[in-house]
């Protein structure tokens, strides 16, 4: 569904994202994890088109999307989320979803109506005439799902949307964040939140420094020395074998 | 408020103002309508980009002097009819803005760099107006020569010699239709996926893109919308003072007052710019009356109150007029989704 083929991106001097190269299939859920800095939003605000990348190429659904708009991106069935929530705070959450939905459908009343379909989806259908710049941190976040998920895509790329969550919060996301793979969106993934990240994603992949150094299923990849010296520093990973602890 | 009770406000306001005139019969209390429903419509024009789009035009007068250039020049050097001259007027305006939006918005201007763009490019026309007097009859400005026949009004667009409800009325009806013209597309604009794509675009453009709204689409519909709107205000001018000269047609005056009541009655609302307008003049005539008499008939303290005020509804009334109206209306009704 999406391919990433030697993606490079530099600041300036700094070297951002290097020769990065990913997969995500169909169905699952994939995920990019890597310290703060890695540059895992770079990434995603590449394949999104909101940077251009120096080299490299993003193929999505078989067609090259390298460096077009977001906007046609987003009308081909690829949508982003946004780390820092960027609601539209003087709408109501209904019309705010319903923003998204005019992505695919022209008339105002039935995009409103697709608004209160997908509220019910993250479960903000109690707070559809609520103002979303009164919203809480958890249902900012939320609405940056809906709206997301009101352009109905085929893939949606989430940064980190269990950020600043509480445990019950996260433990009420996971569910949902399923519940959107069952129904057929295949999901990519950034999150800090490593319960998620187990409990969520299929496939695995971790960026430190702008370089995949790992990739796999969730389990082997948070075990792998490599991945651990990442998170802990050097000489971590042989530390914690001495103690024992075999598993981070 | 709900739907309903809007749509009942608007039936009687518009019935209001489609009725009081025909009460009136002094001259010039009829003008000061047909003078608050003007700066209602260009205030509107101002609003669409502006107040939905999020867009601080700086220089409005940009359109609506090109309409009235336009619009005279036709007439006096052509001859066309005025009811011709005004499809060139209205589309050289937005011909205009959709130049001066392409210029901005492809390179991303916003905020205040868009608005001095804007002041900037009222300022050329205006340097231009003056200069090019082949074309545009420099600082003296174009007259419209004046019809004196009461068969011809309607056909030369001037009422002045018209039978005796037309030469009363009829310009205040023409604005009135106009100002339906221009708040029914508002209102259309308002209820359409255009409308919701604009206003998302104003309160976040990253969001806006990510959610596959072509941001500079949106915007180009905006000014091209605003433009043609305030390109008819040029016309209506022309038509009703048979003369257009550079200060008046590009100079910041009109700028201003397209601005000043929509933020006043409240930017990004339908009703902003009416309240605003309504407000704005019923003041101005009310100091002209009292201080302004006290004064020895000076202007200008109209002016100064003006200023006054739109320093107060910017520090107490971030939503304007229209802001209070609803707290009011939900203080009376006790309704908490108002």
């Amino acid at each position: 569904m999406l391919e990433v083929r030697g993606i490079n991106k530099t600041f300036g001097g700094l070297k951002a994202v290097t020769d990065a190269n990913l997969s995500v299939s169909e169905g699952k859920i994939v995920s990019l994890i890597g310290p703060n800095g890695a540059g895992k939003t770079t990434l995603f605000a590449i394949i999104a088109g909101f940077l251009k990348s120096d080299s490299g190429s993003v193929t999505f659904d078989g067609s090259d999307i390298t460096g077009k708009p977001p906007h046609w991106i987003c009308q081909q069935g690829l949508v982003r989320t946004f780390q820092v929530v960027q609601p539209f705070t003087s709408l109501t959450v209904r019309e705010n979803i319903a923003v998204g939905a005019h992505t695919r459908i022209a008339g105002r009343r039935k995009a409103l109506a697709r608004a209160a379909d997908v509220a019910k989806l993250v479960g903000m259908e109690g707070m559809l005439d609520q103002s979303a710049g009164d919203l809480t941190i958890s249902g900012r976040k939320r609405l940056e799902l809906a709206r997301a998920l009101a352009t109905e895509p085929k893939l949606l790329l989430l940064d980190e949307v269990m950020a600043g969550l509480n445990a019950t919060e996260i433990h009420d996301l996971l569910p949902v964040i399923r519940g959107i793979r069952d129904n057929g969106v295949t999901i990519f993934l950034i999150e800090h939140v490593m319960q998620a990240v187990m409990s969520l994603s299929d496939y695995t992949y971790v960026l430190n420094q702008g370089i995949m150094i790992a990739e796999g299923e969730p389990k082997d990849v948070t075990s792998s020395p490599e991945v651990i010296e990442a998170y802990l520093g050097h000489g971590a990973a042989e530390r914690i074998a001495k103690m024992g602890g075999g598993n981070a | 408020m709900n739907e309903r009770t809007r749509l009942f406000g608007w039936i009687l306001l518009l019935i209001t103002l489609a009725v009081v005139p025909l009460f009136l019969h002094s001259a010039r209390w009829i003008e000061f309508l047909e003078m608050t429903l003007f700066v209602a419509v260009l205030g509107q024009g101002w609003n669409i980009l502006a107040g939905y789009g999020g867009q601080y035009s700086f220089g409005h007068a940009l359109f609506f002097g090109t309409g009235a250039y336009i619009q005279a020049l036709l007439q006096v050097k052509f001859g066309f009819s005025p009811w011709i001259a005004m499809w060139f007027a209205i589309s050289g305006g937005v011909l205009v803005g959709a130049f001066v939006g392409y210029l901005s918005f492809r390179y991303g201007l916003r905020g205040s760099y868009f608005a001095l763009i804007t002041l900037a490019f009222a300022e050329a026309f205006l340097v231009l107006s003056r200069s090019l007097k082949s074309i545009t009859e420099g600082g003296q400005g174009v007259q419209l020569p004046l019809n004196q026949d009461p068969e011809k009004a309607i056909a030369t667009f001037q009422f002045n010699f018209a039978g005796p409800f037309l030469s009363e009325y009829g310009f205040y009806y023409t604005i009135f239709f106009i100002l339906l013209l221009a708040y029914g597309l508002t209102a259309w604009m308002e209820r359409s996926r255009f409308g919701a794509q604009l206003v998302a675009v104003r309160e976040n453009e990253d969001a806006a893109r990510a959610l596959g709204i072509n941001a500079f689409k949106a915007k180009m519909g905006a000014i091209c919308l605003s433009a043609g709107i305030t390109a008819i205000c040029g016309v209506y001018y022309v038509q009703k003072f048979l003369f257009i000269e550079p200060g008046i047609a590009f100079g910041p005056a009109k700028s201003v007052e397209a601005l000043f009541a929509p933020i006043i009655g409240g930017l990004g609302t339908l009703l902003g710019p009416l309240l605003g307008s309504l407000f704005i003049h019923s003041v101005g005539e009310m100091t002209k009356a009292t201080i302004g008499q006290a004064l020895g008939g000076r202007p200008g303290v109209d002016l100064i109150l003006f200023g006054v005020i739109l320093i107060l509804v910017l520090a107490f009334l971030p939503r304007g007029l229209v802001g209070l109206l609803e707290a009011a209306w939900k203080r009376l009704t006790g309704d908490r989704n108002a």
